[in-house]
């Protein structure tokens, strides 16, 4: 569903990745890795067309990417490092407005998306009297209320307990099982039960002398 | 299907106006800080200027839009600040459903937060500058079709600089050469409203730039935002 042809990024003068291919279809799960500042996120920031500095193409369904961005907004979910939660609103809140702005309709309630979180009880409860692993739930609770066909999440691990963390895997397993596309990065040890490709940016900085 | 669309349309239209209003109601330092600084100037020229009525009819008009527009514009910070900061920003401008409307929610609400509250206090203190009662009527109406320009214009200017972490007086300097017209046209209608003059003139030429504002302007602040994101 989402193919990328020769991805250049280039940031202060340093080359993130350059020759960048990969391809990503459904039941299929990418992590991205790489040491700090390799541009990881850069690299899903691109893809969500959050960041346009690059040149390379990427195709979905085998359209470019600048005819599809409609289709392919209704089709992905984001999560970045920020939690896009206010704290000033509770977790309801935050998640009814997620799902209006988003015009969801979904099968099951915001309470049992919190609840299958482990935060029943926490519905009317402003989002900074919580911990950050709580914020972290409240924001990851969205993934049970999308329709999205491809996650992309940027350190979807942090802040949460050990129990959050296996419970999070399972979901994502099942989620790719049931034929979604995943892309992560995380530098915790992943240990999902589905096929796990890697791409490892640390590669892709380097042979660019070599070309040259 | 239009049918369909057209109703979750308005239904996130309304959500995020909702939201808004709930912000503001958790939090209501940023729609009260603007308005203080609006009663608090003026009622500064009085006692600064002299009792004189003849000197405080004559600068009234000027003094209550200028105000009213600095006002607007220290309100403007609050607009996408928090949303830039947690994350939001980026969810909006990856939501489905045109950024056009989410964008036009948003500057409204700010609007009814922010400007309504001077629109009702303006004849007021239009009382306290000693302004002929024939000036009540354009200012107030000058008001309501000028401060929403001047929010649409002001929100293209904070999406711009939502990214920089000291950005007010960049803000400013973008954004007043932008607010003239709006202050040129709204205190003329006052001024020729004394005169006797007609102002329907004056606050057609205000209509069709808040036209011009509402169709144009939230392409630009998404733009805007779309390059403070990068």
């Amino acid at each position: 569903m989402l193919r990328v042809k020769s991805l250049f990024c280039e940031r202060d003068d340093r080359v993130l990745f350059r020759n960048l291919d990969f391809h990503l279809s459904e039941g299929q799960a990418i992590q991205v890795q790489g040491s700090n500042g390799s541009g990881k996120t850069t690299l899903l920031r691109i893809l969500c067309g959050l960041n346009t500095d690059y040149t390379g193409d990427f195709f979905w369904y085998d359209q470019p990417m600048a005819k599809s961005w409609p289709q392919f907004r209704e089709s992905v979910f984001y999560l970045g490092h920020a939690p896009a939660i206010n704290k000033t609103l509770t977790a309801e809140e935050n998640l009814r407005w997620y799902c209006a702005s988003r015009g969801l309709k979904n099968d099951i309630s915001i309470s049992q998306a919190l609840a299958f979180f482990g935060l029943q009880g926490y519905e009317e409860v402003p989002c900074y009297m919580m911990s950050a692993g709580q914020q972290r739930r409240v924001s990851l609770a969205r993934l049970k209320l999308t329709n999205a066909s491809l996650l992309v999440l940027d350190e979807p691990f942090t802040a949460l307990d050990k129990r959050g963390v296996q419970e999070l895997e399972a979901m994502l397993a099942g989620f790719v099982a049931e034929g979604g596309a995943l892309l992560l990065t995380t530098h915790h040890p992943l240990q999902l039960e589905c096929p796990l490709q890697v791409i490892d940016l640390d590669k892709y900085n380097t042979e660019a002398e070599a070309q040259w | 299907m239009v049918a369909g669309t057209s109703m979750s349309m308005g239904s996130v239209i309304l959500a995020t106006i909702r939201r808004e209003l709930l912000l503001a109601l958790r939090s209501p330092g940023d729609v009260i800080n603007p308005l203080m600084f609006f009663v608090i100037s003026i009622s500064l020229f009085p006692l600064g200027g002299g009792a004189d009525t003849d000197f405080l009819s004559g600068i009234a008009s000027g003094v209550i839009w200028v105000t009213a527009l600095l006002a607007i514009m220290f309100s403007m910070d609050s607009l996408f600040r928090a949303d830039y900061e947690d994350g939001s920003l980026e969810q909006l401008l990856m939501s489905p459903q045109p950024l056009y409307f989410l964008l036009l929610a948003k500057v409204f609400s700010h609007w009814l937060l922010s400007c309504l509250p001077i629109i009702i206090l303006a004849p007021l203190f239009a009382e306290m500058l000693a302004m002929p009662d024939a000036g009540r009527m354009p200012l107030v109406l000058g008001l309501l079709v000028g401060t929403p320009i001047l929010c649409l214009l002001g929100a293209i200017g904070m999406a711009l600089t939502v990214g920089l972490s000291r950005s007010g007086l960049l803000l400013a300097v973008l954004i007043l050469p932008l607010f003239i017209p709006v202050l040129v046209f709204g205190t003329g209608m006052v001024q020729a409203a004394m005169g006797s003059l007609p102002y329907t003139g004056l606050l057609s030429l205000l209509g069709a730039l808040l036209i011009a504002a509402i169709c144009l302007s939230p392409l630009a602040i998404g733009a805007a935002l779309r390059i403070s994101v990068n």
